[in-house]
């Protein structure tokens, strides 16, 4: 898989915890906290999808990583068995 | 044989409806299953049946918007083959009397308006929820027509939506369900706010202790396993309104009643607006992480709209928490016909005195509004300091 299919993931995924945001509409730099106003349940949530679709587990300490679409492409990449 | 009929999920609450039937003509219920949803101001809510026996004939049609008290289906029960009377009197029955916190109970009519109603030389007729409508605004009720069972006054009359004889398929269509939730939150805190003399407490509490544990738990596990914050703030809340009972139940018309349940409302705030507060039932007999896993559960379907009746009617406290970042304190308004509302800013770090050192540490501030009628200054004190030991020992949640 390469970068831009583990963004499509991460923004499915997003989607499917905050179905209001539409995902075209979302810029690689928008913070998911700050922009897109998910909160804290909604992040774990978000994690806990990443996880049991891609097996990544992201630590607490690493979810600054994934802030931004961008960021969480560059980082599912590099931590996901499939990305190898 | 008994009559399901439409709950009052709420003393603003006039009719809902039907969109869909979780039972059929032969199943067998129990006492809390849901059977139905219907479409409220409060978005989609399942609503629990409170008596056990089979379904006989369902009353109601989807689509249907049906008053408080209307009959939605016709229960045998065990034993029971058939209703004696193959018709039953479509005379709608008060709302399940099992619900010891309906709100305001005794002093808001459960029933709909009689169809006739006696031409008086006083108020015109109306309902609750429009004569506090009508109130608020400074609106004469008899400069209104009312478009009610005989002319009777509803809210949507007040709001001048109401379509006078025409009979409308949907709650309100004119508004979106935003609209009508924000509706709903006005009429509550309206009312809070002109009938509850609020007191309020606040402290900030070091929580680095909770903080540090939880991070050290959450560490090796899964996500799905993992704790937040929010979850030790409920489970503290719950063991400390259980020592300090007095901020724990309903306000009606004859006073406080006081619930040895503990079903802290959680408030949960939707994308795009709206707020809602769903209970999680008994939370004191749940441990953290089943209180973690209620809250998932709770906002999950809270956000999806599909909330259950007793969940919007039980609630005995409301705790509302701003969340992991932002402001520091709210003091809120508490949701009646409960008595207090318990608020957490968002943890800040801050200088704080440990050992007779300055350090950095996480701290929370606690907010507490409490009715005056009920609880005072001491015993809300109190309550604060029960919460503030219980998070200084978090294993011990």
């Amino acid at each position: 898989m390469t970068e831009t299919d583990f963004r499509a993931i991460f923004l499915e995924e997003l989607t499917r915890v905050a179905p209001d945001i539409d995902s075209a509409t979302v810029g690689d730099d928008d913070h998911i906290q700050d922009d897109l106003g998910l909160d804290s349940m909604d992040i774990l949530n978000l994690v806990v999808a990443l996880h049991e679709r891609l097996g990544v587990n992201i630590p607490e300490a690493e979810y600054i990583e994934i802030a931004t679409p961008g960021l969480a492409a560059l980082y599912l990449a590099r931590n996901s068995v499939a990305g190898a | 044989m008994g009559v399901f009929s439409m709950p009052s999920l709420g003393a603003d609450m006039e009719a809902g409806t039907l969109v869909e039937w979780l039972v059929q003509p032969g199943d067998k219920v129990h006492r809390g299953d849901a059977v139905a949803v219907i479409e409220t101001q409060k978005g989609a809510i399942e609503i629990e049946i409170f008596e056990e026996g089979t379904v006989y004939r369902l009353e109601a049609k989807l689509g249907e918007e049906l008053p408080v008290g209307a009959p939605l289906a016709i229960i045998l029960a065990e034993g029971e083959t058939s209703p004696p009377d193959a018709e039953p009197e479509r005379k709608p029955e008060a709302a399940p009397e099992h619900r010891p916190f309906a709100p305001d109970a005794p002093a808001e009519p459960t029933t709909p308006p009689p169809t006739t109603v006696p031409v008086s030389m006083g108020a015109p007729a109306a309902s609750p929820a429009a004569r506090v409508r009508a109130r608020e605004l400074g609106v004469d009720l008899a400069s209104i027509k009312g478009s009610g069972p005989g002319g009777v006054i509803v809210l949507s009359d007040i709001d001048g939506t109401g379509t006078g004889a025409q009979s409308e398929p949907k709650l309100s269509p004119a508004s979106s369900p935003m609209q009508e939730m924000r509706k709903a939150i006005a009429a509550a805190m309206t009312r809070s706010k002109q009938t509850i003399p609020h007191v309020y407490l606040s402290h900030t509490i070091d929580i680095q202790p909770a903080v540090d544990w939880l991070t050290a738990r959450n560490e090796d596990r899964t996500p799905a396993e993992r704790l937040l914050l929010g979850a030790l703030f409920v489970r503290a809340v719950a063991l400390a309104v259980k020592k300090v009972k007095v901020l724990n139940g309903h306000y009606s018309a004859d006073g406080f009643h006081l619930s040895d349940t503990v079903n802290p409302g959680i408030a949960v705030a939707l994308r795009g607006g709206g707020l809602v507060a769903p209970a999680l039932m008994n939370a004191p007999a749940m441990t953290l992480d089943e209180t973690m896993a209620g809250m998932r559960d709770l906002v999950t379907r809270a956000r999806a709209g599909r909330l259950r009746s007793s969940e919007m009617t039980e609630g005995t406290l409301t705790i509302s928490a701003l969340g992991e970042t932002g402001s520091e304190m709210m003091l809120g308004v508490i949701f009646p016909p409960q008595v207090a509302l318990v608020g957490l800013g968002a943890p800040q770090t801050r200088p704080w005195i440990v050992d007779g050192t300055v350090v950095p540490r996480r701290v929370v501030t606690i907010s507490v509004s409490a009715d005056h009628r009920v609880a005072d200054g001491r015993q809300i004190a109190h309550f604060i300091t029960t919460f503030e030991t219980l998070l200084q020992l978090p294993e011990e949640l």
